[in-house]
């Protein structure tokens, strides 16, 4: 019998839960020459602000084992090119669902970007990034206390009608479940967790950071289980649905997080290190799913 | 851009820490001079940007220089291993720039995508003049290389153990109307400020994805911000921001 991938977030109906995480798929555009974008059960774009940026200087990307950090601190052409020009230019060419990803440094700038971004026809779902670690003064500065997370959130809700408000979380707290419940409280329709981590790597030779910005965000499969584990506390204590994102990639990754209480799941740096991740995921869910026994992923949604 | 398994055909050092590279595979996409492509080597998270040599219609020869933990696996696999690659990436050098006669200036491996480009270059009737620069008469390499394209390369050493002392800005300048560099920074910065006339350069950048969306290789130029691996690696000399 032919595999049901589909699955719901907020009442929008994505063909399949497999989704590139902000950050590492650009608009899409960037990679509509490579593949059939239309396999995606959604795209997140790249994390955008009400102003362009130019983001932080070069070095931006470092390795490690399992993994890699990235310091590229939000470069994006401002939420005017996004809504005029990003969206309309990749709504030409996807059907599935376009996820835009609002950064600010102020709960003024959140509201201001995000009722741009909800004016948007093309825009399905609002992602509010309120834990990116690579800017000074804004993104992660708002998702590390549960007051500052709500006082973003209620920003945002005031600026989003007509679109579910996702705001996605940042990993680098004491207790995630309390920011989860703060966010929750204060209008969001949806999680997306994880950010990446905040870390650090030294060149020995050069006695100095590799990254020109001293530090920056792990991601990669070094992080898979914490992002897992809070997967697993949030869906538990929240009533909304959640994205699950870092370290995925593989299907059985996609299929561990959804068990872990996911109903949709970001890829990250596994697109940069295979760009073609996504559709092979894809590909391989119908076959995982046979073995697994199951017909329909919805049914595994929480289910550990 | 093409994800495809190629296989170490062969893998031969060319001075004490570089290394030809030469993969075969059915299938491979047309890859212009200038362009690169993204090695994933066993254990390590990211790939790896390595810019192409030559390329026949099976094959592709890449020269690479041992320089971390990377390119040391790298350099330890044998002939018949498999590699997983991405290709073509980047835009390339304008071979059509040229309209007569091209001046080639290499730092060290810069050498290696250059010889590519003069290939090209000779195809369409140009005349190319080289000059390589290197460290020391211990780091010359891909004489032959060229010598097999017709062409003699002036050979300038920094400490002047091979050919002439100096820098390539420091041999004498063959006419050109147009020029092509590849090599350190500063050596590049050098060759576009004593050169007055037009000409390309390849840039280099720590990159993520190698694809253009990962916006981890960014840099300022005149026309704004430029993703090294996309919207380059050449780029005009003009618009560079030194």
């Amino acid at each position: 019998m032919v595999k049901d991938l589909t699955t719901k977030l907020c009442g929008i109906t994505l063909k399949n839960p497999v989704i590139p995480a902000s950050g590492t798929f650009g608009f899409g555009l960037e990679l509509a020459g490579d593949m059939d974008l239309g396999v995606l059960g959604g795209i997140s774009l790249k994390g955008t602000t009400l102003e362009p940026r130019l983001g932080n200087p070069t070095p931006r990307i470092a390795e490690c084992s399992a993994g890699m950090l990235n310091s590229v601190g939000l470069q994006n052409p401002g939420v005017r090119a996004l809504v005029e020009e990003k969206v309309p230019a990749l709504r030409k060419i996807y059907d599935g669902c376009i996820i835009a990803n609002i950064s600010g440094f102020s709960p003024e700038e959140y509201e201001s970007c995000c009722r741009i971004a909800d004016g948007c026809p093309g825009i399905d779902i609002i992602e509010l990034n309120i834990s990116c670690p690579n800017v000074h003064g804004g993104g992660m500065a708002f998702g590390t206390s549960a007051k500052a997370a709500a006082g973003a959130t209620a920003a945002a809700r005031r600026a989003v009608s007509r679109k579910p408000l996702f705001v996605k979380l940042s990993p680098n707290v004491s207790d995630i479940v309390e920011i989860a419940r703060a966010c929750e409280d204060a209008g969001a329709d949806g999680l997306t967790l994880v950010n990446t981590f905040l870390g650090m790597r030294i060149d020995i030779f050069k006695r100095r950071p590799i990254l020109a910005n001293g530090t920056g965000g792990l991601s990669g499969p070094a992080i898979f289980p914490v992002a897992l584990r809070m997967v697993h506390q949030v869906s538990r204590a929240c009533g909304i649905p959640v994205m699950g994102c870092g370290g995925v990639a593989s299907a059985e990754d996609v299929v561990e997080m959804m068990m872990a209480g996911a109903s949709a799941v970001q890829v990250g740096a596994e697109n940069l290190r295979n760009p073609f991740v996504c559709p092979e995921i894809v590909a391989a869910l119908p076959g995982l799913m046979e073995k697994l026994g199951i017909q329909s992923l919805t049914e595994i949604i929480g289910c550990v | 851009m093409q994800k495809l398994s190629l296989t170490i055909s062969s893998q031969t050092p060319l001075t004490h820490n570089c290394l030809r590279l030469v993969l075969s595979g059915s299938g491979l996409p047309q890859i212009a001079p200038g362009q690169f492509v993204q090695l994933g080597i066993p254990g390590k998270y990211l790939r790896r940007p390595i810019s192409v040599c030559g390329a026949a219609q099976d094959s592709l020869t890449l020269i690479y220089k041992i320089v971390g933990e990377g390119t040391k696996i790298l350099s330890g696999m044998l002939p018949g291993q498999e590699l997983e690659a991405l290709l073509p990436l980047g835009r390339g050098f304008s071979a059509d720039a040229c309209k007569d006669s091209a001046l080639l200036l290499g730092g060290g491996l810069g050498a290696a995508p250059l010889r590519f480009l003069c290939e090209s270059l000779l195809s369409k009737g140009r005349k190319v003049s080289v000059i390589l620069g290197f460290n020391e008469a211990a780091d010359v390499t891909l004489l032959e290389d060229y010598r097999a394209l017709g062409v003699e390369p002036v050979i300038v050493t920094l400490d002047g153990s091979a050919g002439l002392k100096g820098f390539v800005t420091d041999a004498p300048i063959p006419a050109h109307d147009f020029f092509y560099t590849c090599g350190p920074l500063p050596m590049m910065r050098a060759v576009c400020s004593a050169l007055g006339g037009p000409g390309e350069l390849s840039m280099e950048e720590r990159m993520g994805c190698g694809a253009g969306f990962c916006y981890g290789c960014t840099i300022q130029t005149r026309k704004g911000p430029a993703r090294v691996c996309a919207d380059g690696p050449v780029f005009s000399k003009e618009d560079i921001i030194w």
